[in-house]
């Protein structure tokens, strides 16, 4: 599946390997975690209460429609976190994340 | 020293740590982004191609200056900022800070709170779907990842960010379809009379931007709603002006009804809010320098949505009451007075010109998404609303609308318009949803590990 990101302007930052759900990934330098996975997929999760996928909506930290989690159990907003090399992330929370 | 709070680092906060500094206080500065110039002014977090002119356009100038007086301030240590770090509750001058590093609680003795303001969105057909977001989100993509989130866009709504995000996206070689705005042209005119009696540049700058969207932009459109399937939105059905379909291709929809005050953090500290009709939406009320009593000022979009411009003079007159209650001679420039009452004359106009459409909740069937977070239908509103009452609060207990991850921000005006044209009465008739702590989502695991939190009785 192509990217629902469309980069605007070409560019010279450095690319950056990341995991999503177990599949390796690239973004670039600078991306925040939405830009990097959306670059590379359409969607950051499947909705809790309804079939559908989901993206992020706000992109400014209010909604929280684009939590992901580290595969370390750590809960991140996509939107305000920003890609790192060797990142392994996933769409839904792991057992136990709550502790 | 007395120590005082501002919440948020956009225009308004940033001119009243200003104000503070220059009177010989050390403010600490509370903000959720990286970098401080809120979302007006929101900066990439790496050098970008468009540099400060193409990102901010004629605002370039303004944005520049807000962001080097700031970290100007930060580099002679002249005030404390806590970059990326939400305020989750408030009370009793004392604030609980979730940061990178886990929870703070600081002491304060005053509170300036500059929280701004988000997009006021109303839900149609689909919009729960991947690729579906907000007109703000747009700008952000575009500003601080110069992106586009999605190869074909059609953006709908109303208000001067649906014109001015249409116009960056197309000046930026993005696909944009169609503009749809809900205000019919009759009640715009209506307005830029008294936007251009205010401020004439600005408004012939709005007209400007309207020849760059052309013929992609339609005004009075209604019936609005998404087709999507597995992967997000296909297609945009809407009704122009002369009641005619359309449906317009796109694999991306930005929504947004102009911008709803950021009043949680003001009703957790004990504003009291009153019913506004010019901006359809409760505000918390304050005296005419911002005041609410007790030490606290609000300043900036958070009170009333008068622009970026009206809040780098709200924050230096919040933050000069401030300085006057604590009997330092704070200096107050009286053109900002002045220059503030004009910025009010032009949201006015502008309230006018882009009011909500009257007909769009009217028409939305029953198994519309209203609460995105966790998809409760305007149907569970209308039976929750048969059991209990058309009282917003009562209603979110039983059906959980304003419950969700985002505590009501996209849904509770829209959940508010259901529930008046169920009682047939008018939105505040319905009430207010009362914001609760912590109005950020906490992770336990900060909560546990945090000392400060244990400690309090």
């Amino acid at each position: 599946m192509t990217g629902r990101l469309h980069r605007l302007t070409s560019t010279t930052r450095a690319s950056v390997d990341f995991f999503f759900d177990g599949q390796p990934m690239q973004g670039l330098q600078g991306d925040t975690i939405l830009m990097a996975v959306l670059s590379q997929t359409g969607a950051l999760r499947q909705a809790e209460f309804g079939p559908e996928q989901r993206a992020g909506f706000c992109l400014m930290g209010a909604c929280q429609d684009c939590w992901v989690w580290q595969e370390e159990g750590q809960r991140l907003r996509a939107c305000s976190t920003e890609i790192r090399a060797g990142m392994r992330l996933r769409s839904t929370a792991g057992d136990g994340w709550l502790t | 020293m007395t120590r005082v709070l501002i919440v948020g680092a956009g225009p308004a906060g940033i001119r009243a740590a200003e104000t503070c500094v220059k009177a010989g206080l050390h403010p600490v500065v509370v903000d959720e982004a990286k970098q401080a110039g809120g979302q007006i002014y929101r900066r990439p977090s790496i050098e970008t191609n468009y540099g400060a002119k193409g990102r901010y356009g004629s605002e370039a100038a303004k944005a520049v200056a807000l962001h080097r007086c700031f970290d100007q301030m930060v580099a002679k240590g002249q005030l404390t900022h806590l970059p990326h770090s939400s305020v989750t509750s408030i009370g009793q001058n004392n604030a609980q800070i979730l940061t990178d590093d886990g929870i703070q609680c600081l002491r304060f003795e005053r509170l300036i709170l500059a929280t701004g303001a988000g997009d006021r969105l109303l839900p149609i057909p689909g919009w729960q779907s991947a690729g579906v977001f907000s007109l703000g989100a747009m700008q952000i993509a575009l500003k601080t990842q110069e992106a586009a989130l999605g190869r074909r866009l059609v953006l709908a709504g109303t208000g001067p960010l649906l014109t001015l995000v249409a116009a960056q996206l197309i000046k930026a070689g993005a696909d944009v379809l169609a503009v749809l705005d809900t205000a019919p042209m009759r009640q715009q005119l209506k307005g830029a009379w008294a936007m251009a009696m205010a401020r004439p540049i600005v408004t012939l700058r709005g007209g400007y931007l309207r020849s760059v969207i052309g013929r992609r932009y339609h005004a009075g459109v209604n019936t609005l709603s998404i087709k999507t399937n597995k992967r997000g939105p296909t297609h945009l059905h809407w009704h122009d002006h002369k009641g005619q379909q359309h449906q317009t291709p796109c694999d991306a929809v930005g929504l947004g009804w102009h911008l709803m005050a950021d009043t949680q953090l003001a009703d957790l500290v004990g504003a009291q809010f009153e019913w506004s009709p010019e901006w359809s939406q409760w505000l918390p009320t304050i005296d005419k320098v911002g005041r609410i009593g007790k030490g606290v000022y609000l300043a900036g979009d958070g009170t009333r949505i008068l622009g970026a411009d009206a809040a780098e003079c709200a924050g230096h007159i919040a933050a000069s009451a401030c300085l006057a209650d604590m009997s330092l001679s704070p200096e107050l420039n009286k053109r900002v007075l002045r220059r503030y009452a004009r910025m009010r004359r032009f949201a006015s106009g502008l309230a006018t010109a882009f009011q909500l459409p009257q007909d769009l909740m009217k028409q939305l069937p029953g198994d519309t998404v209203v609460c995105r977070c966790e998809g409760v239908t305007v149907n569970d509103i209308t039976k929750a609303a048969q059991r209990v009452g058309i009282e917003i609060n009562r209603v979110k207990s039983q059906c959980r609308v304003g419950m969700g991850r985002c505590q009501g921000r996209y849904c509770q005006f829209a959940a508010s318009q259901v529930l008046a044209g169920i009682g047939q009465t008018a939105p505040r008739e319905v009430g207010r949803l009362r914001a609760q702590p912590p109005i950020r989502p906490v992770p336990i695991s900060a909560v546990l590990n945090s000392e400060c939190v244990k400690e309090q009785p």
